[in-house]
């Protein structure tokens, strides 16, 4: 099965050991994964802050990118989420039939990382050691968009001497919102103190979740809280093992 | 004479957000009734075994009913014509307003009595017959409280949420006696006592009434049958004391027959109050002799419906049964209160509703609307017409910026622009990276960037931003051959994480 | 006419493009109850109504005893007279009562035409027995008898039940306990407009 890793623009940018951590996993799980340079971006930062046609460019290199591939990993729920339910309205937009086929190949070969290890490679138990208290934030567009349901937390349990601590009121939004959170800035704000407040309250040592747009504005409340709270994202955690001695 | 508020003038909803989240009081009353409502509803949705084929079955029979509205107005017509009620049809709120005016003078009266009514609310009625001197009562006792203290209503359902006991026990004292019965000097604010003072200072108005005026909940198209869904039992005393009755009544509320109630009826009370049943329904078929108002007119409302009916996307809106749930559940709404929004209908419908009515691209506040949301989806999740909210909120979105195309671009669309070529290509992402990488380490301490400039403090004013590391993802994938050459040269390792200043 | 006629020429012009959807009709219309008449009793009496149970030849001591110490009492024409218990100042409704004459009785007998046991909710179509509308509005205690017959499961069957007289043009009232207010703080007050009392008597066959 010929794999292709979508590692996503903010992961590329931003967090590149959540890309390292996704590669390093599935090494382990052997599974060897491609990283087809001509990827960029799913767009959805243009699609929703209504700038559709603007998004026919990352669409287009996404299709271009990752066509040839059995199934793509991508360690983002929104992502995924973008591929699958905004990638057809753009191609739409475009007025190009080819890429509109391109599309509609491609979206269901496409896979948030916990689906992909649940559901293509079949397991739960990923071989993981890390010896801490973690709290999980299911984040909107895995639980409502995709419905990844439990797999997140099916993993993470699978992980040896991890200890999890349930989230108050995790099914509540961040307050992310991608543009929203410089549109709507002081909204989003009383959103994540209120998420930044539940972490805090759980007594957990990290923060983890399938999506780093998230983690970051989490993240951002609480260091500027010096709450001494470390986030981390779902791959990061299954990639960790024991230190060799 | 009371004098009715506007929303005219509200600021688009990032600056009225801005004010609102900082008012405690608002805050502390809207977290506890939406928390307190969500539960509720949850408890009584669980009842249910059949919730999700109920909400396919009523969003099935709605988008039927707009795909041949056509045929059901005029059956409504005919049907409420046989049943011995007057039909007028109303294009815009003026001359749903004139209709209305007009019946209420023919009969000489200087006022009326009004059941809560989203539509009429939506039309600024009260406006419109207080131009013509007439009062216009309103009987529901949040609708009342808003009234008496000269107020906005800030929920379709509970219009005084925003209000404390307190604050009601005040107004009642100050203007109740201005208008009619007065209540008892020594009147707490316990709230069984404030409803025994509205009791007392309504009941007067409902006998004297001569006309009254109410929406409907439903429309049904076979028989001619209005609905109302109601608890006080003041939409009761409208419907059957007065002797006329004007209903106004939006095109979108018409449902194919009767038997069709036997969803709605169980989804409204359970998504909108909570209950398995709300106290009253009143269901009449026009005229019925001996019995209630001998006068009826129905005034049916397009004030905008049509165009949310031209939308493709768009018009699944037209399924809404105004049960507020997604308002109870969305985060956003939870904070900021209804007066934020600038609009009848706040929340998550009125995001997507009121732009649709009112047109985009007109005024700033209503193109602001589709952007008060962070898509979490909560909102799709509970209604019980599955109006796919966030799918019609980026819908919108994009129609707000075409229609801001052909002029000036403006930053965020030389922004987006910029994006878009830069994201076009693989290589073109990797030349921005390098500035990024850069940058960052000119701006950053200790892996960390604190406060920033326009319009990056959008995000700095509260949150630190994480440094974008020396090297990208796809620069480290080049060097060490995807992690297979890593020797000497480690990422960062995963115990570390981030976050540690 | 220009009004009308342009509505529906709106409406023709956005239909260019939608779909017509079949309706599917998944949900449950029927429910199975192992003690229908047990669970209407119980959701009634969940809205602090109070339900008497009792045999058909109970039903005027029922009625006295849901009376209380009112006296004057409105029976509406069709309602069947030997329920009604002896002793009382009966107010009848022909010619018409006017709204302060209404107000001052201090009751109101009716029957019904189906109970909803999942709801716990009465509904009378204002034929024999029940009264022009404004009858159990104004005063403050509704005594309300359903007989066993009446009462189904749940709302489906109600409205099929319902069906014919709204047909015939009967206006409906629903009543699921007393009249009721949360827009004060999401409180539930109890007893805004319409009668604060709702006593209900549930009459059932004698076992044989």
């Amino acid at each position: 099965m010929k794999v292709g890793l979508f590692v996503t623009c903010l992961n590329d940018t931003m967090f590149p050991q959540t890309g390292q951590a996704t590669v390093r996993l599935l090494r382990r799980l052997g599974v060897e994964v491609d990283f087809p340079k001509a990827q960029t971006c799913c767009g959805q930062m243009h699609v929703n802050s209504g700038y559709v046609p603007e998004a026919i460019p990352a669409v287009r290199a996404f299709v271009d990118a990752f066509a040839g591939y059995d199934a793509v990993v991508t360690p983002s729920g929104s992502c995924a989420a973008s591929v699958r339910h905004q990638h057809p309205v753009v191609a739409e937009r475009s007025g190009d039939t080819t890429l509109v086929r391109g599309v509609d190949s491609l979206a269901p070969r496409v896979y948030e990382l916990s689906e992909f290890l649940v559901d293509v490679l079949g397991v739960v138990d990923v071989g993981a050691y890390f010896p801490h208290k973690v709290t999980m934030h299911p984040t909107c567009h895995s639980t409502r968009l995709l419905g990844v349901g439990d797999r997140p937390e099916k993993l993470l349990r699978a992980v040896r001497g991890i200890t999890m601590i349930d989230l108050p009121e995790a099914e509540e939004c961040c307050g992310f919102g991608g543009t929203f959170s410089m549109k709507n800035p002081d909204v989003s704000v009383a959103m994540g103190a209120d998420k930044a407040r539940h972490v805090r309250e759980s007594g957990a040592e990290v923060l983890v979740a399938g999506d780093n747009s998230c983690l970051m504005h989490i993240q951002g409340l609480l260091t500027r809280q010096r709450a001494g709270v470390r986030v981390m994202h779902l791959a990061e955690i299954l990639a960790a093992q024991e230190v060799a001695a | 004479m009371i004098v009715t508020r506007t929303f005219l003038g509200t600021p688009p909803f990032p600056v009225a957000a801005k004010a609102a989240l900082a008012d405690s009081q608002l805050r502390s009353n809207m977290r506890n009734a939406t928390h307190t409502i969500r539960a509720k509803r949850a408890r009584v949705i669980g009842e249910l075994d059949d919730f999700e084929q109920l909400r396919q079955g009523a969003a099935d029979i709605k988008d039927h009913t707009m795909s041949n509205l056509g045929d059901y107005l005029l059956q409504v017509e005919e049907s409420l014509t046989r049943a011995g009620a007057t039909v007028h049809w109303a294009r815009d709120a003026d001359e749903a307003n004139k209709i209305v005016v007009d019946i209420a003078r023919s009969h000489k009266v200087d006022e009326v009595v009004k059941v809560k009514s989203m539509a009429t609310q939506e039309i600024e009625l009260n406006v419109a017959l207080e131009a013509a001197g007439i009062a216009a009562w309103e009987t529901d006792l949040a609708e009342m409280i808003v009234q008496l203290g000269d107020d906005l209503p800030s929920h379709i359902l509970v219009p005084a949420i925003h209000r404390n006991r307190s604050e009601v026990r005040e107004i009642f004292l100050r203007e109740m006696g201005k208008v009619g019965m007065p209540p008892e000097a020594d009147l707490t604010d316990e709230p069984a006592e404030l409803a025994g003072a509205a009791r007392r200072h309504l009941r007067e108005k409902f006998m004297r009434a001569k006309v009254a005026i109410s929406g409907a909940n439903f429309l049904i198209a076979d028989t001619g049958t209005l609905c109302v869904v109601e608890s006080e039992g003041n939409g009761r005393m409208c419907l059957t004391l007065p002797e006329v009755l004007i209903t106004v009544v939006g095109i979108e509320k018409v449902l194919p027959t009767f038997s069709d109630l036997e969803v709605f009826l169980q989804l409204l009370p359970r998504s909108a109050t909570g209950e398995r049943m709300n106290p009253y329904t009143s269901t009449w078929n026009g005229v019925t002799p001996g019995d209630g108002p001998q006068e009826v007119h129905v005034v049916l409302l397009d004030n905008g419906r049509t165009k949310v009916l031209a939308d493709e996307v768009g018009r699944q809106a037209l399924r809404c049964i105004r049960c507020s749930s997604c308002m109870n559940v969305c985060p956003v709404y939870e904070r900021t209160g209804g007066h934020a929004y600038g609009s009848v209908y706040p929340g998550p419908i009125g995001s997507i509703l009121t732009p649709m009515l009112r047109g985009v691209g007109i005024d700033e506040a209503t193109d602001a609307m589709p952007f008060a949301s962070s898509l979490c989806g909560a909102c799709y999740e509970v209604c019980p017409v599955k109006i796919n909210i966030p799918e019609v909120l980026v819908h919108l979105r994009g129609k707000v910026v075409d229609s801001h195309r052909g002029g000036v671009p403006g930053a965020l669309q030389a922004a987006m622009t910029g994006a878009s070529w830069t994201l076009g290509r693989g290589s073109r992402l990797a030349l921005l990276q390098k500035f990024a990488g850069v940058a960052g380490q000119v701006f950053g301490r200790r892996g960390v960037i604190g406060r920033m400039p326009a319009p990056l403090s959008r995000w700095t004013d509260a949150r630190d931003l994480p440094v974008p590391p020396r090297e990208s993802f796809r620069a480290w994938w080049s060097r060490t051959d995807g992690g297979r050459r890593d020797n000497g040269s480690q990422p960062t390792t995963p115990h570390k994480g981030r976050g540690k200043r | 006419m220009k009004a009308r006629e342009e509505i529906l020429s709106r409406i023709r012009l956005a239909q260019v493009a939608a779909p017509d959807h079949a309706v599917r009709r998944d949900y449950s219309h029927t429910r199975e109850l192992p003690d229908v008449l047990g669970h209407f009793v119980e959701r009634v009496e969940d809205y602090k109504a109070t339900v008497i149970r009792t045999s058909p030849d109970g039903v005027a001591a029922a009625i006295a005893t849901c009376l209380g110490g009112a006296s004057k009492v409105v029976v509406p024409p069709g309602f069947n007279t030997s329920w009604v218990p002896g002793g009382l100042d009966v107010v009848r409704d022909e010619p018409a009562l006017g709204s302060d004459e209404l107000d001052a009785v201090q009751a109101v007998l009716t029957s019904a035409v189906v109970g909803i046991a999942v709801t716990g909710t009465i509904v009378l179509d204002h034929t024999e027995g029940q009264g022009r509308r404004a009858l159990t509005l104004v005063p403050d205690l509704h005594v309300c008898v359903v007989t066993a017959d009446q009462v189904v499961a749940d709302v489906p069957e109600a409205v099929a039940r319902l069906t014919a007289s709204v047909n015939n043009g009967r206006p409906l009232t629903w009543i699921s306990g007393g009249s009721a207010t949360s827009d004060i703080e999401l409180q539930r007050v109890e007893g805004v407009h319409g009668p604060r009392t709702l006593c209900v008597v549930l009459v059932e066959p004698t076992t044989p």
